[in-house]
């Protein structure tokens, strides 16, 4: 056991050594792109779709001859959805020499790295880390999506100025920044909606297979509509337990509920009529969706969902925004991020997730959110 | 004259371990002063303390007192809210980072230590798979009462809801401390590696120092025969209560490191696969092997991030390590390997213990 333990001691330290002298080896004809994301575990499918929609973004543009003249590197790493993890991960990718990151995927590690990178004048783009707090730790921090606050408030407003329903329902997940974030605006904008809130109820991660309950209290309540600010996933088990509970209000999502018609083993016909505010649909017409599209189908077999496309944006954002300041590689990643984020003010950027896309200084984007409906399992604008 | 050398071998093991500790100290510190340490061994030290930290706490309860606990996380999580809404109280009245870190590690514990005696006092009275079901469910049942927490501060002191964050019925110029499930963003980031280690060896000093007293050896006697233990005048409860919460107060400390370490702080992070992380930890290095625990958990904690190069197989690799330092350490013909080429070193072993 001691000659064991023994080994095991010089294998670690050997390790670490070896962890501490295994990087700088920078080539300084690219630039370094970093991204974080979950690519595995529970929140694997948003992670994976924003690392392999970067990746058709990074080769487009090296294909079309790069940034400034030169090349793109993208490394994208797996931080399991944890803070902690993703923290590790940012770590790793500055040992290779990262200039930029996208990322990370998901608020809560998003926050944790923000202040990492807040701290290094690393610059920061989080494709769809949508909490309030991911980009406010510094001024090198923007981001893609809409932030919570103004998906509930949009949300509120949406309802209220088109009369769509006098009694609103909710459900959501207390256990989710997101989902919680969402709502607690959606409920504070409500108060000056004409509409009123009859009933509201939560789950949690531990409790998202059977919704009977929250369907029930919606029901009872007589509500017309029925807010559901949560991922697709839990959202179509709502749909069909409902069903099956002959309830049939208007249904009311937010952008997770994008890709409820690709869910496997999923009605879409239940579907139908549902409501919902998303920046990306995969049926729409324009050149640049039906390509990214096609492209994404094409490379890994399934239809693009609107985390995609906010990564896809994103790539093109730092494109946008590394000409606009004309940075070169071989700046260092402060230097990089200090004429980044001047740069992110001045550019318009058009994408698939909005047209005409700005920034302020805090870091926030300007577009407006598109609200569709499905019809014929299909979206159809409003 | 068999006591004094049982003594002094055991001072001399204590010594080693400390000595570990120290000399890995030292390293580390050489290699940052010369700049030869990468960012993420920079990022992962902190968290390893944490880690070695909790594998030792833990290992007292399921090493030393014989009891399997699968709730360690949800003692972390205590520490690890207490101490970060005590520092976001406090960051405007104490100035000095290193004082209020400290005081904030003791809150951390304090708290912890409390709820191990309230959580003790019913569960310990369970034996054995009971008992481990017990922990587990309060373990969960922290974890989601801290999820609904909302903790606000204005003008008018504290404001407390278990709904959502517009019940708090705050003035204008109120924070919110803690948002039910987005936990605590912000707290100010105070953990150094310094006090990491600090921490691991007071831990030690605790544990080893238990373990060899006269307690310690009454702990152990309940887990070798409670029976006997009991026909002899051993205080059962007393004593399993003891280093129930003497571990549930290190863990809060470890969650104190953890809070301040990170800007973000989620109730959601301290579930059941965070009990059986440390498990495993514990486990590996050797049910009821201080050293041992210290050595696995900085090696599991290490490993899937120095093999982040393989990409996706890091996670299969990692699980192969885990079944093949099981087997190295369990399986009978494992053992009959190592005795055949190690032999000599078991005999030494031997002969220093008899």
């Amino acid at each position: 056991m001691k000659k064991f333990s023994k080994v095991i001691s010089a294998v670690t330290a050997a390790a670490m050594i070896a962890g501490s002298m295994s990087m700088m080896a920078s080539a300084e004809d690219t630039f370094k792109i970093g991204g974080i994301g979950p690519m595995t575990g529970a929140a694997s499918v948003y992670g994976m779709a924003v690392m392999n929609a970067a990746q058709i973004a990074v080769d487009e543009i090296n294909e079309a001859g790069g940034v400034n003249g030169f090349q793109l590197e993208f490394n994208p790493q797996d931080d399991e959805h944890d803070a902690e993890k993703s923290v590790n991960a940012y770590n790793t990718l500055k040992d290779w020499g990262m200039q930029m990151l996208l990322g990370t995927v998901t608020s809560a590690p998003c926050i944790a790295v923000s202040a990492e990178a807040a701290n290094d004048n690393m610059f920061l783009l989080t494709p769809s880390g949508s909490a309030v707090d991911c980009i406010t730790a510094g001024d090198n921090l923007f981001r893609v999506c809409f932030a919570d606050p103004d998906q509930g408030t949009a949300s509120a407003k949406y309802i209220g100025e088109n009369g769509l329903a006098e009694k609103v329902a909710a459900i959501y997940d207390s256990s989710d920044v997101y989902s919680s974030g969402i709502y607690a605006t959606f409920k504070a904008e409500a108060e000056n909606q004409p509409f009123e809130i009859v009933a509201e109820s939560a789950f949690t991660a531990d409790s998202k297979t059977d919704f009977s309950a929250q369907i029930q209290a919606a029901k009872d309540a007589g509500a017309e509509l029925v807010y559901m600010p949560f991922y697709y996933n839990e959202a179509s088990i709502v749909f069909t337990q409902a069903a099956s509970m002959d309830y049939s209000p208007l249904w009311f999502g937010v952008d997770g509920m994008d890709g409820i018609l690709s869910v496997e083993g999923f009605d879409t016909s239940l579907a139908e009529g549902v409501m919902l505010l998303t920046p990306f649909s995969a049926d729409a017409e324009d050149d640049l969706t039906k390509n990214f599209v096609a492209k994404y189908q094409e490379q890994f077999g399934e239809i693009p969902n609107q985390f995609a496309a906010d990564a896809y944006d994103g790539i093109y954002i730092m494109k946008a925004a590394l000409e606009q300041c004309g940075a070169t590689p071989d700046m260092d990643a402060s230097a990089i991020s200090d004429a980044m984020k001047a740069a992110m003010t001045e550019i318009t950027v058009d994408g698939l997730t909005g047209a005409g896309m700005t920034w302020n200084a805090e870091g926030e984007p300007t577009k407006s959110p598109k609200a569709v409906v499905i019809e014929n399992g299909a979206y159809k604008g409003m | 004259m068999t006591g004094m050398k049982m003594k002094n071998k055991t001072l001399k093991s204590n010594l080693i371990t400390y000595g570990i500790v120290v000399a890995a100290f030292v390293v580390v510190q050489i290699l940052l002063q010369t700049g030869s340490l990468s960012s993420l061994m920079k990022g992962l030290l902190i968290p390893l303390c944490v880690y070695v930290v909790l594998a030792i706490s833990l290992n007292l309860v399921v090493g030393i007192s014989g009891e399997l606990s699968l709730g360690h996380a949800g003692f972390m999580c205590v520490g690890a809210f207490a101490s970060a809404f005590f520092s976001k109280c406090t960051e405007a009245s104490i100035t000095v980072g290193p004082l209020r870190f400290c005081l904030a590690i003791l809150t951390g514990a304090v708290f912890a230590g409390i709820f191990g005696i309230l959580i003790g006092i019913p569960v310990l009275r369970l034996r054995g798979d009971y008992l481990a079901i017990v922990t587990l469910a309060f373990g969960e049942i922290i974890k989601n009462v801290m999820n609904i927490f909302y903790i606000g501060v204005d003008s008018n002191g504290f404001h407390f809801s278990t709904k959502d964050q517009f019940s708090l019925g705050m003035e204008a110029d109120g924070k919110i401390i803690i948002n039910g499930p987005q936990g605590i963003t912000g707290t100010p980031k105070d953990s150094t590696f310094l006090i990491g280690v600090i921490l691991i060896l007071i831990t030690l000093f605790i544990v080893l120092n238990l373990i060899n007293s006269r307690d310690g050896r009454a702990i152990m006697s309940i887990r070798d025969n409670r029976i006997a233990a009991e026909s002899i005048g051993i205080n059962i409860t007393k004593y399993k209560l003891m280093a129930f919460t003497v571990s549930a107060a290190l863990a809060g400390a470890a969650g104190a490191l953890y809070s301040h370490n990170l800007a973000t702080l989620q109730a959601s992070k301290f579930n059941f696969n965070t009990s059986i992380l440390v498990l495993v930890f514990v486990v590996l290095g050797g049910i009821g092997n201080i050293r041992g625990s210290v050595i696995a958990a900085v090696v599991l904690t290490a490993l899937p991030e120095m093999l982040r190069g393989l990409s996706d197989y890091r996670m299969l690799i990692y699980a192969i390590v885990l079944i093949v330092m099981m087997l190295f350490n369990w399986a009978p013909k494992a053992l009959e390997w190592r005795e055949r080429y190690f032999g000599r070193f078991f005999k030494k072993n031997a002969k220093e213990g008899e």
